[in-house]
């Protein structure tokens, strides 16, 4: 290792900031520098379309570590400069503002982007995606009470900011294309259970609704959906899903497949190029094939066990997905992956606001969401990580422990 | 009763409402306390978690590990100390006795 080498980590979001503590930790005394396009340091995100935006929370709540920790840990932090271009075999980064760092080994956690809506009147002042503090402190500002909210996208973002817009006593409307909402990460039933449960918090949720514009003359005043009628409006929020950050992966070469593709070390096609968080499409052994998550979890988890391997550890990344979502009183945990089941089962009722969700696929759990009962989700990771057939009689019976299902 | 470190006992509940799996959250004046029961033995420390406002009684046990619901960080129930990301600060600990089937926690004097 040569004296100004060392690790590179592009990317300062939670995983890039994850990351070069674990590689600290782990005993990596080297240099290690953090680069990041966003002026703050590695935080959160969260927070944004919760606490951020209902309450009155400065920014730097978000923060993993204060900037001191960086200058304790030695971490070379290089906030507000972009990367503009991997050269795998000189093994450099090349910075916009000309610099070029030099690594043995280059971790690239560069993250995600929010998915623009290519349609007329997009481009108006009062439209705003939701993707980092300014958005989140942007959109904040103009939640007054009264004010008149469209949210386009009934995901868990659109979901978490409508209700944190209720909060603030605005008028909401939420625009979901889908025929219910949240319809990638949970049943079509825990769906309509949210979006009633929006409705009699006051906010309107429309399904099957397709937007097709914007108008307004110097900023928009009104969403115009595809079936003709219109809706006036102060702002609009726009949550319509994330794309991996690859580009400078790609033109570097290493292998792309929606998202960086990895393994479970987090090892790209170069053997001296990691990658994680958002961005990485890795094997998970758990699940037994390639997944791209965009989870607080895996953001961090896997960014440390990345960082650790890069410091010499053989141990894999393998955990059970799990995320959650907070809105209004209710926090909704989900884990596994709900892509595929066949029969559902639930524990617990929904009318009382405390009840789990069970997907399995042939006997076996591959899901569960739980609502307001955080323990069965914990419960169910276990259960799902057995790979075991567990008894649906037991499962739907809430005097039965879930401990019991996993001893079984 | 009181003692000598201007701390109090207070009984906070019976030791059948404490199993292993299911911790219990108890208020002491303004403290919000969980108890804990590890291999027989009855623990107390903070019920809201350092690192963002979470009840570890709503928690998972394992072992004398208690994990947040919220974000699955992790600390050392007998000593309260953190173990692993995102938690850095340790959870306060009270003294616990049992006399009968109540058990008594030691808060310091606000």
């Amino acid at each position: 290792m040569t004296a100004d080498s060392g690790f590179v980590v592009i990317g300062a979001g939670q995983a890039g900031g994850r990351a070069v503590e674990a590689m600290r930790k782990a005993g990596f005394a080297g240099r290690i520098v953090l680069v990041g396009e966003e002026p703050h340091v590695p935080y959160e995100r969260p927070p944004l379309s919760k606490q951020l935006l209902s309450g009155d929370d400065g920014p730097e709540t978000t923060y993993l570590r204060d900037r001191g920790f960086y200058r304790e840990q030695d971490i070379d932090l290089r906030l507000g400069a972009r990367a503009s271009a991997i050269d795998p075999s000189a093994r450099r980064v090349l910075l916009a503002d000309g610099d070029e760092l030099a690594y043995d080994k280059l971790l690239i956690t560069t993250g995600s982007r929010v998915r623009r809506l290519a349609i007329s009147g997009a481009e108006l002042p009062g439209v705003f995606y939701l993707r980092d503090i300014e958005d989140a402190l942007a959109i904040r500002a103009r939640l007054a009470e009264g004010a008149a909210l469209a949210v386009v996208g009934g995901g868990y973002i659109g979901l978490e900011v409508a209700a944190a817009a209720r909060s603030r006593g605005c008028r909401v409307t939420v625009l979901e294309m889908e025929p219910v909402v949240m319809n990638r990460v949970v049943a079509p039933e825990v769906g309509r259970f949210f979006a009633d449960v929006h409705a009699a918090q006051g906010a309107e949720v429309r399904t099957g609704t397709t937007v097709s514009g914007f108008a307004g003359d110097r900023r928009v005043d009104e969403v115009v959906c595809s079936d003709g009628t219109r809706l006036t409006v102060d702002l609009v929020v726009i949550g319509i899903g994330i794309m991996p950050n690859t580009a400078l992966a790609e033109a570097a070469g290493l292998a792309v497949d929606d998202g960086i593709v990895v393994d479970e070390f987090g090892r790209t096609s170069d053997p001296e190029i990691f990658a994680a968080g958002d961005v990485a499409r890795h094997y998970n052994p758990l699940l037994g094939r390639q997944i791209r998550l965009e989870s607080w979890q895996n953001a961090q988890n896997q960014a440390i066990a990345v960082a650790r391997v890069m410091c010499g550890s053989n141990v894999a990344y393998a955990e059970v997905p799990w995320f959650w979502s907070d809105q209004y009183d209710l926090n909704l945990q989900m884990t596994g992956v709900a892509d595929r089941w066949d029969q559902i089962v639930y524990r617990g009722d929904m009318e009382d606001r405390r009840f789990t969700a069970f997907y399995l696929l042939d006997g076996v759990l591959v899901a569960a969401n739980s609502v307001n009962l955080p323990r069965d989700v914990r419960y169910a990771r276990k259960l799902i990580e057995s790979g075991a057939r567990v008894d649906r009689d037991a499962l739907a019976d809430p005097a039965v422990p879930l401990k019991t299902l996993l001893e079984a | 009763m009181s003692d000598a470190n201007n701390a109090e006992w207070h009984r906070v509940a019976k030791t059948s409402e404490v199993t292993d799996d299911e911790p219990k959250a108890v208020q002491v004046g303004a403290e919000y306390i969980a108890l804990f029961k590890v291999d027989g033995t009855f623990y107390a420390t903070d019920d809201v978690c350092t690192h963002e406002f979470a009840s570890l009684s709503e928690g998972f046990v394992e072992g004398d590990v208690i994990e947040c619901p919220l974000h699955a960080g992790q600390f050392h129930i007998p000593t309260g100390k953190a173990l692993s990301p995102p938690v850095e600060e340790d959870l306060r600990t009270f003294p616990v006795k049992v006399e009968g089937d109540d058990i008594y926690v030691q808060v310091p004097k606000g």
